[in-house]
C-alpha cells in the first residue's frame, strides 16, 4: 500500500507543488491535495484560526482540515528561510506548531525544518532529511530529487510562457485536460503583483485574472519574470528586503514599472498579511513617483464581495481605456 | 546637529545619555498623546503595526522642535520592525522633510557598519562615548529597579496613585543625574518613599499577573492604554517579560552585557509548544507563559499590535500551554482604535475571574489541612 501524503492547495503550494509532487512520488507516496478553496474550506478556517490571522494562514488551516482522515500524513515542511538572508514571515515559522495547538486528531506530520538563511548549502541534508521517511536509501532519494528539480523547472518553463500557476499545477497533476491560453482581444497590458497564494487561489483572489482578462486586459504577474531580474531590481532598495515573498512583489513592481507596455498596476494584499502593510506601502509610493502608471490596490479578506471587487476593476480599466491606452 | 529618536517608555532615558555621549544635542520628542498618534496615522500604511505609526508621530513633532536627525534601531527580520526605518524615511521624504535617519543594525550582521555611523553621528572620542554609554546603562536598570518596585506598591497602597506620583518624580530625578552616585541615590530615595506608602489590601487578595508579549507595546504606557496602572488598582502585582534593560543590551548592546531577565530562560522552556524562533519575541511569549505558570502566578497577560506577527503565532499557542500549564490567559491586540473603557472591563472581568481562581483554590487547601 502507497502511504497517502496530504498537500494542502494553498500557501506555498501555489510554488513549490511541482517540486513536491515529484519528490514524493518518485519515493513512492501517493500525493493527495485537497480541493480548490471553497466557502466551507475557507469557513472551517476562519473557525479554527485566531482571528487575528492573516486569511492565507487561514485558508491554509481549511485546507489541512480537509485533508484529515483522507491521508496517512500531511506533508507541512516548516519554512523558514528558503534563501540566505531572507525569511518566509513568522506565521509561517511558526504554522506547523500553530496547527498542532489547534487540532487535536492530527495525522504524522512531516514538518522538517527548512531554514537557509545562514547556511543556503544545507539544502542537501534537508532534501534527504524528508526522503527518509520513505526510504532509507540515499540513491533513491537523490534521484527523487533529481526528478523533483527536473519537474520544478520544467513546471516554471511554462509559466515563464504566459501560463498561469493554478493553470500550470492543475495541468501537472492531470486535474486539468491541458494548458489554457487566453486568446480574447486585449485592449492593455496590467502587471498584478501580489503573493502566488492569493493571486492564483480563484476563490479568494475572486478570479481576478479571468475578470481582468474579461475586461480586456492581458495579464502579467512576477512568476512570469526570472528569480535575476527580481533581484536585481530589489538589490535598488536602500535596505535588503528580508521576507522572500516581499522581495518578489517589490523586485517585480520595480521592473514593471520601466516597462513601457505596462498600463497598469494592480496589487493584491491580503488583510492582516504583515510583510504586505509595508510592501504595499513602497509599491504604491514608488508607482506615484514614476507617475506614469495607474496603480489599484487591492486588500483581501475573508468579508470582501465579489461586486465590490467587479467595480473597483471596472473602474481601473474604464480609466486606463480612458487614458487612451490601446 | 539636533538628534532626535523614538519614544519607547523610559527608553528617553536612556537615548538623552547616549547623544549626550556624541556630544550632539538631544531633541527628546514630546510625550505621546492622540496629537502623536493622529500624525502618525495619518501618514502610516492603515494596516502598518501601531507602533510604527506612533513613532512616526514622534519623529513629525520632533521636526517641529528642530530635530534634524533621527536615530533608530533596525533589524533583519522577519518582525516588520527592522523594516520601520526604511518606510518612515519614504514617508518623511515624501512629506518634504529634510530629515536623516541613522539605523543602527544589529552589531552581529553588520558590525563595520554601526562603528561608521557612530562615527558619523558622534562628534566625540570613543572614551567619551563610552563613559555616557556607562551611565545610560546605570540610568536604564535605575529606572528599571524603581519600576519594579512600583509594580508591587501599586497593587497594595490604600490610596491609588501615590506610588505613580513617586514613580514619576524618580524618573524626572535619574534623568537630570549624570553620575553613578546621584543615579543611584534616585533610586535608593524612591525606594525608600515606596516602602513608605500606606497600604492596605491583605496579602492574600494581590493576584500576581505576568505581562508578556510585543516589546513596545509591554514598555510604552501609552500604547497598553496605561494597562499596568489599571492592573495595579485592581490589586494585580504585575510582573513583565521583558524590562528596557534587556531590550537595550540585545538591540543596542548586542547582548554584551549580563542582563538579569527571565527572558533568555522564557525561551527554552517553549517546547514542545513552539519548536522555533518566529521573530519579535513570539518564542518568549510562549516560553514565559510556562515559566510563570510554573513559578505560581494567578494570570497571565498577552499583549501586542494588531497584526502583529510573532505574538499571532503565541496566540495560536498559547490557549493548549494555559489549558496543560493550569494557567489562565488573556490576550489583548490593541490599534488606534481601541478604548481605554473597552480595555478596563476586560482587565477587571480578568482580575475578577483570576482572584476568584485564587480564592477557591486557598479554599481548597484550607479544606484538606
Amino acid at each position: 500500500m502507497k502511504l497517502r501524503v496530504g498537500i494542502p492547495r494553498a500557501l506555498f503550494y501555489y510554488y513549490y507543488f511541482p517540486w513536491w509532487k515529484a519528490f514524493l512520488e518518485a519515493l513512492g507516496a501517493e500525493v493527495v491535495v485537497s480541493p480548490e478553496t471553497n466557502k466551507a474550506v475557507l469557513n472551517d478556517g476562519v473557525k479554527l484560526a485566531v482571528d487575528e490571522a492573516c486569511l492565507p494562514v487561514k485558508v491554509f488551516y481549511g485546507h489541512v482540515l480537509a485533508l484529515i482522515g483522507q491521508v496517512d500524513v500531511l506533508f507541512l515542511p516548516r519554512l523558514v528561510s528558503v534563501e540566505h538572508k531572507a525569511y518566509i514571515c513568522p506565521k509561517l515559522m511558526g504554522l506547523p506548531d500553530m496547527l498542532r495547538a489547534s487540532i487535536k486528531d492530527l495525522p504524522r506530520i512531516i514538518d522538517v525544518t527548512v531554514d537557509l538563511s545562514k547556511k543556503p548549502e544545507k539544502l542537501p541534508e534537508l532534501v534527504l532529511e524528508v526522503g527518509r521517511f520513505f526510504t532509507g536509501k540515499k540513491k533513491e532519494i537523490m534521484a527523487a530529487w533529481h526528478e523533483a528539480t527536473r519537474a520544478q523547472e520544467y513546471a516554471e518553463g511554462l509559466i515563464r510562457q504566459g501560463h498561469m500557476v493554478d493553470n500550470v499545477w492543475s495541468f501537472l497533476a492531470g486535474e486539468a485536460e491541458g494548458l489554457t491560453v487566453d486568446t480574447g482581444a486585449k485592449r492593455f497590458k496590467v502587471a498584478l503583483v501580489g503573493h502566488a497564494y492569493n493571486l492564483y487561489d480563484r476563490y479568494i483572489s475572486m478570479n481576478i485574472i479571468d475578470r481582468l482578462s474579461r475586461l480586456g486586459a492581458s495579464v502579467v504577474t512576477p512568476d512570469f519574470l526570472p528569480d535575476e531580474v527580481i533581484n536585481t531590481e530589489a538589490a535598488r532598495l536602500p535596505k535588503r528586503m528580508f521576507w522572500s515573498l516581499g522581495k518578489r512583489i517589490i523586485g517585480s513592481t520595480l521592473h514593471f514599472l520601466q516597462q513601457s507596455d505596462i498600463n497598469g498596476l494592480i496589487h493584491v494584499a491580503s488583510f492582516g498579511c504583515g510583510p504586505d502593510s509595508l510592501v504595499g506601502d513602497l509599491v504604491e509610493r514608488y508607482s506615484h513617483r514614476s507617475g506614469k502608471i495607474p496603480f489599484l490596490y487591492i486588500t483581501i479578506d475573508e468579508q470582501t464581495g465579489e461586486a465590490g471587487i467587479q467595480t473597483r476593476i471596472e473602474a481601473f480599466t474604464d480609466m486606463l481605456a480612458w487614458k487612451g491606452a490601446s | 546637529m539636533k538628534v532626535t529618536f523614538p519614544h519607547m517608555g523610559n527608553l528617553y532615558l536612556t537615548a538623552r545619555a547616549l547623544v549626550a555621549g556624541f556630544g550632539q544635542e538631544a531633541v527628546v520628542p514630546p510625550p505621546c498623546t492622540k496629537k502623536t498618534l493622529s500624525l502618525g496615522t495619518q501618514y502610516a500604511p492603515e494596516f502598518s503595526c501601531l507602533p510604527l505609526k506612533i513613532n512616526l508621530g514622534n519623529y513629525l513633532e520632533a521636526a517641529e522642535m528642530g530635530a534634524e536627525v533621527v536615530v533608530m534601531a533596525g533589524g533583519v527580520g522577519p518582525c516588520r520592525f527592522g523594516y520601520y526605518a526604511q518606510i518612515q524615511r519614504e514617508i518623511l521624504q515624501d512629506l518634504g522633510y529634510d530629515m536623516e535617519m541613522v539605523v543602527l543594525e544589529p552589531p552581529d550582521a553588520h558590525f563595520r557598519e554601526l562603528i561608521d555611523k557612530l562615527n558619523y553621528v558622534a562628534r566625540t572620542s570613543w572614551r567619551e562615548r563610552l563613559h555616557y554609554a556607562q551611565i545610560a546603562w546605570w540610568k536604564t536598570k535605575a529606572v528599571d529597579d524603581v519600576e519594579r518596585l512600583v509594580e508591587k506598591t501599586r497593587a497594595r497602597e490604600t490610596a491609588y496613585g501615590t506610588a505613580d506620583k513617586i514613580y514619576e518624580q524618580a524618573r524626572d530625578r535619574i534623568d537630570q543625574a549624570w553620575t553613578k552616585k546621584t543615579i543611584r541615590a534616585a533610586v535608593e530615595e524612591a525606594s525608600a518613599a515606596l516602602a513608605a506608602v500606606e497600604t492596605g489590601r491583605a496579602e492574600e487578595e494581590v493576584v500576581r499577573i505576568a505581562l508578556v508579549g510585543e516589546i513596545y507595546t509591554v514598555l510604552e504606557p501609552f500604547m497598553n492604554l496605561n494597562l499596568e496602572r489599571h492592573l495595579g488598582r485592581l490589586g494585580a502585582e504585575v510582573t513583565r517579560g521583558i524590562y528596557l534593560s534587556e531590550w537595550i543590551n540585545e538591540h543596542l548592546f548586542g547582548g554584551l552585557l549580563r542582563v538579569k531577565g527571565s527572558a533568555k530562560e522564557a525561551k527554552k522552556m517553549a517546547a514542545p509548544y513552539l519548536n522555533h524562533f518566529v521573530g519579535g519575541h513570539g518564542l518568549e511569549t510562549v516560553g514565559s507563559a510556562v515559566y510563570y505558570a510554573r513559578q505560581g502566578f494567578d494570570g497571565l497577560i498577552q499583549v501586542a499590535p494588531l497584526t502583529c506577527m510573532p505574538e499571532i503565532v503565541a496566540e495560536s499557542i498559547l490557549p493548549t500551554v494555559s489549558h496543560e500549564q493550569g494557567i489562565p490567559v488573556m490576550t489583548i491586540f490593541l490599534d488606534e482604535q481601541t478604548g481605554e473603557a473597552g480595555l478596563v472591563t476586560r482587565l477587571e472581568a480578568f482580575v475578577d475571574m483570576v482572584s476568584l481562581r485564587k480564592k477557591r483554590k486557598r479554599e481548597r487547601v484550607a479544606g484538606l489541612a
